[in-house]
């Protein structure tokens, strides 16, 4: 079976976060069905596009954290074709001269680092959104001239894991770069995916089959894996591959013709007229990057090196952005990191999991969140009474520093602690008389405190304290 | 009144004589007595008024082509397909004559949406020239020069693409200007081919046309092709002496052997006119452009404004506005809108188009083309430094009969008809005025200057109409 190579590459489109949509100043966001539009979205004749900087802004730092080369001007084509999610006829997209080309970015597969390399990423307009019922068609322009990014991979990747390794890398990249909410559930973003198979040992590569529009990570998983299967069947029975393209029925797991080569549409790209070349100069571009925040890679290696957390634990914590974003504002409040990372890895996380619960459904602010681990670094409170202390907290939705104040700080001081061992002492005559008899009655009398102090006390300086009184006995 | 100057239209407002409201209704009148034999309207809008402003043109009615979005008034483009169409917005060009007080009287017939010279193919009929019936006036902005030309209004605004305000302005006996690309935004203008696409002004003089132009020029940010302001009045620098500007004549097209006695004329008119100019003060000059270039002018138009416009016009379908014809499906709706909605002449402009986009066609036509496009423009731009200016009869030939065939392509056509198209190539401000007559017929000479020099040009046309005698020229008097 190995004498096949999947040879697979990946068209993303995101949608960008912007105030108004990419060409017109109707807002970009949600709204009730065909409100968020103007006549220029809607491409009443006379309208002119006007180029909206702030989705230029955000497309300019995804090229420069895919290591991309950024054009000297910044120019826009026309996609001629007729379909009524397109009112305008053309979608204005970028096809000689896209905003990034040949960039790359790292991925990791089990533990193994790849480089995706990235032929293009380029800025265009969304389409409206069409609810197909049985005779008819609903239109929603809301969706129309959306900024949609459009990036596109070389065919470099050879598995349905290193796909979704790369899916979850980009998205990860757009939201750290703020550029997105990348939700694949509200089609924010959108996933093509071209499929070939390559003879092992040989340079040519296979007939490819396009699979368009397919929007959650675990589906292009499924198409991908489909896909080969269904090709490998057809060369080993000694069958050829059509270029064409097909649909990922998702109900009986197979993908499904949908148009052959023959039918492929020529757009009739040419340079978008009424959007005179904008020069990219190098001091908006340098301004761009100075801007752009830490991405995942960069942020994980500090977690290792500037505190000292484990690999496993600083990957956990870069993998989500929010958690990320979470911890470090809990340690800008002074919470030491380690133990931070400590107390979120060891136990929030787990706890969300049982409650299938997710980061944002906290409502810790992070400031008592660092105030908590404080306690816990002065000793003022136990590992154990933090945990009791969120999960109570988070079970009965109230704040943990109220929790933390009933539940009571944890008794550090010597002679305090002395005086519960002397009364230990006193309300049990025969444990003494089992030391004096040389029994080993240490843990014994431990359990004996900490039922006394319901666990208050420091178990460290208990049992310092503990040491010195039965030396006196 | 509506058929005097607008100095003295303004005095007459200013002193009392008359008001706005008597000179609206003189216009409409006027509109409407003329519309059955000149069809210069889609729409009369009988029932506008003045409202307020306080510039020079408040107050005063003027026409605007149909192919310019008003809110809320019918647009139709001259197009079946847009019939019923009302715009739910205003072209930028609209709302600052809006602004500045200019009453709108009318939306003028065009050619069915702006793809056409000769006024004759908009979907209410057929605009005649007022100077004689059985001519055409020329298009595509024909019923903006007809109204301008019978003394409706003192002024109208068209779109010039190749030359259609200059051509039917020259046909018209009256001032057409084309200024330089992006001095008046196009925002609301439907666009024909965007890379030619320009807002033009007829009225009866180059003053008129400056106050005008005074009022409608000036960076959009709506249009990003649109040029910065300019701190300038075009009317305040009409007298600037002109003596040692330098304009010079293309010798392909004047050098013509032609049996015709209407060309004859024309010629020796523009020598006329360059003998007044150099009276004037001007130094010109005959140059040899290139006969190569001058041959490729018209092919290379044809490729970009057809694929420009097969593209722009891909928006009227049916499905968001316009007149819908139902059918099966989605795109038996879209083929049969298009179908019905569209005259032949313009599919073939759309199948040419497409054609020459083709992904096998397009290096070879619409890309060489637009090589083309340049290598003329670069041309222009070569001569522009030792010239202030290009002077050449705005037509080869006086406004055409009904009858007569217009889609010859004789050596006149190919150089002398086409050089206007030079000005939409590299965006050059061009101005016809008038300067004669021919067989009773109105001719005209026209200036093309450097690419925002809209002030200069319009200088040495007000210098040179001065001595033309054609001033002010109406073809019909009450």
């Amino acid at each position: 079976m190995s004498k096949y190579v999947p040879i697979i590459g990946l068209e993303v489109h995101c949608e960008l976060k912007s105030n108004s949509k990419n060409f017109s100043s109707s807002k970009n966001g949600e709204g009730e069905v065909n409100t968020n539009l103007s006549v220029i979205d809607i491409g009443y004749p006379g309208i002119l596009p006007v180029v909206n900087k702030e989705a230029v802004r955000k497309s300019i730092m995804v090229a420069l954290a895919l290591n991309c080369n950024i054009p000297e001007k910044l120019i826009f084509d026309r996609k001629n074709y007729y379909y009524p999610d397109l009112p305008k006829g053309y979608q204005i997209t970028q096809f000689a001269n896209p905003i990034g080309t040949n960039g790359y970015v790292m991925i990791n597969v089990d533990g193994e680092d790849k480089k995706i390399t990235i032929q293009d990423t380029h800025l265009e307009e969304d389409t409206a959104n069409m609810d197909h019922l049985s005779t008819y068609s609903l239109i929603d322009y809301n969706r129309a001239g959306v900024p949609l990014l459009e990036t596109v991979t070389d065919p470099c990747i050879n598995s349905a894991k290193e796909a979704i390794a790369y899916l979850e890398t980009l998205r990860n990249m757009f939201l750290y770069l703020d550029v997105s909410d990348a939700r694949a559930d509200l089609g924010q973003i959108r996933v093509d995916v071209n499929v070939s198979l390559k003879k092992e040992n040989d340079d040519k590569l296979g007939t490819r089959v396009e699979m368009k529009n397919i929007n959650s990570f675990s589906t292009v998983k499924e198409a991908i894996e489909v896909e080969i299967k269904r090709q490998m069947d057809i060369l080993e029975s000694g069958g050829v591959i059509e270029q064409e393209t097909r649909r990922y029925d998702e109900v009986n797991k197979t993908t499904i013709f949908m148009r052959g080569k023959s039918d492929a549409v020529d757009y009739k790209y040419y340079i978008e007229p009424n959007i005179p070349p904008i020069k990219l100069r190098k001091e908006f571009i340098d301004e761009i990057r100075s801007k752009m925040p830490i991405l995942e890679y960069d942020r994980k290696n500090k977690y290792i090196n500037e505190y000292g957390i484990s690999n496993v634990d600083a990957s956990t914590l870069t993998k989500d952005k929010k958690l990320s974003d979470y911890f470090e504002s809990i340690i800008s409040f002074g919470a030491n990191p380690k133990e931070t990372s400590n107390v979120i890895t060891g136990f929030l996380l787990g706890y969300l999991n049982k409650n299938y619960k997710n980061i944002s459904d906290i409502n810790i602010s992070s400031n008592d969140f660092s105030d908590i681990i404080k306690m816990m670094s002065s000793g003022k409170i136990s590992n154990k009474q933090v945990k009791d202390i969120f999960t109570k907290a988070l079970d009965e939705n109230i704040s943990v520093l109220d929790v933390a104040q009933s539940i009571g700080t944890q008794i550090s001081d010597k002679e305090e602690i002395r005086k519960i061992i002397n009364n230990v002492f006193n309300e049990n005559p025969k444990v003494i008389e089992d030391y004096k008899a040389g029994k080993n009655v240490n843990g014994f009398i431990m359990g004996l405190i900490m039922k006394k102090t319901s666990g208050k006390v420091n178990p460290g300086v208990t049992n310092m304290v503990l040491m010195e009184e039965l030396k006196k006995i | 009144m509506t058929d005097k100057l607008i100095d003295e239209i303004r005095n007459s407002l200013d002193s009392g004589e008359i008001t706005s409201d008597v000179l609206f209704d003189e216009a409409i009148s006027k509109a409407y007595k003329y519309q059955n034999d000149y069809n210069c309207f889609v729409t009369i809008l009988d029932n506008n008024r003045f409202v307020s402003g306080n510039s020079v043109i408040s107050g005063i009615p003027y026409a605007l082509k149909d192919n310019i979005s008003t809110k809320g008034i019918l647009t139709t483009g001259s197009s079946n397909i847009l019939k019923d169409y009302i715009p739910l917005y205003d072209a930028t060009v609209y709302k600052k004559l809006k602004e500045a007080g200019a009453v709108l009287m009318g939306k003028t017939v065009l050619d069915e949406l702006a793809m056409g010279g000769t006024g004759t193919t908009g979907h209410t009929g057929i605009v005649r020239n007022p100077w004689d019936k059985n001519r055409m006036i020329g298009g595509s902005s024909a019923g903006s020069a007809a109204s301008v030309a019978l003394g409706i209004v003192p002024f109208a605004i068209g779109s010039d693409t190749g030359d259609s305000v200059r051509k039917p302005a020259a046909y018209g006996g009256i001032v057409g200007y084309k200024p330089t690309y992006g001095r008046v935004s196009r925002y609301g203008l439907f666009a024909f081919a965007s890379s030619l696409d320009h807002v033009g002004v007829f009225a009866r003089s180059v003053k008129d046309v400056s106050y005008v132009m005074d009022n409608i020029k000036g960076y959009d940010a709506k249009d990003m092709t649109s040029l910065p302001d300019e701190d300038i009045s075009y009317v305040d620098n009409l007298d600037n002496d002109i003596k040692g500007r330098k304009l010079f004549y293309i010798k392909e097209a004047i050098d013509i052997e032609s049996n015709s006695n209407e060309l004859k004329n024309i010629i020796s008119n523009f020598k006329d006119v360059i003998n007044k100019c150099i009276e004037l003060g001007f130094e010109v000059e005959e140059v040899s452009f290139g006969r190569e270039l001058l041959e490729a002018v018209y092919p290379v138009y044809n490729v970009i404004s057809c694929a420009e416009a097969t593209s722009n016009n891909s928006n009227l379908t049916g499905i968001p506005f316009g007149n819908r014809i139902e059918g099966n499906d989605v795109n038996d709706i879209i083929m049969k809108t298009r179908t019905n909605g569209f005259s032949e002449l313009i599919k073939r402009r759309f199948v040419i188009g497409s054609y020459v986009l083709q992904k096998e066609n397009q290096d070879k036509l619409f890309l060489n083309a637009g090589r083309v496009r340049r290598l003329i423009v670069d041309r222009m731009n070569e001569l522009f430094k030792k010239y202030d200016g290009l002077i050449m009869p705005t037509t080869s030939d006086i406004a055409p009969l009904f009858d007569k065939a217009s889609d010859k392509l004789s050596e006149e056509y190919l150089i002398l008809g086409n050089h206007l198209i030079i000005g939409n190539f590299g965006g050059f401000p061009s101005i016809s005025i008038p300067s004669g007559f021919v067989n009773d017929m109105p001719v005209s000479v026209n200036i093309t200057g450097r690419v925002k020099e809209d002030c200069l040009v319009l200088n040495m046309a007000n210098k040179l109409e001065s001595v033309l005698g054609c001033k002010g020229m109406v073809a019909k008097h009450e």
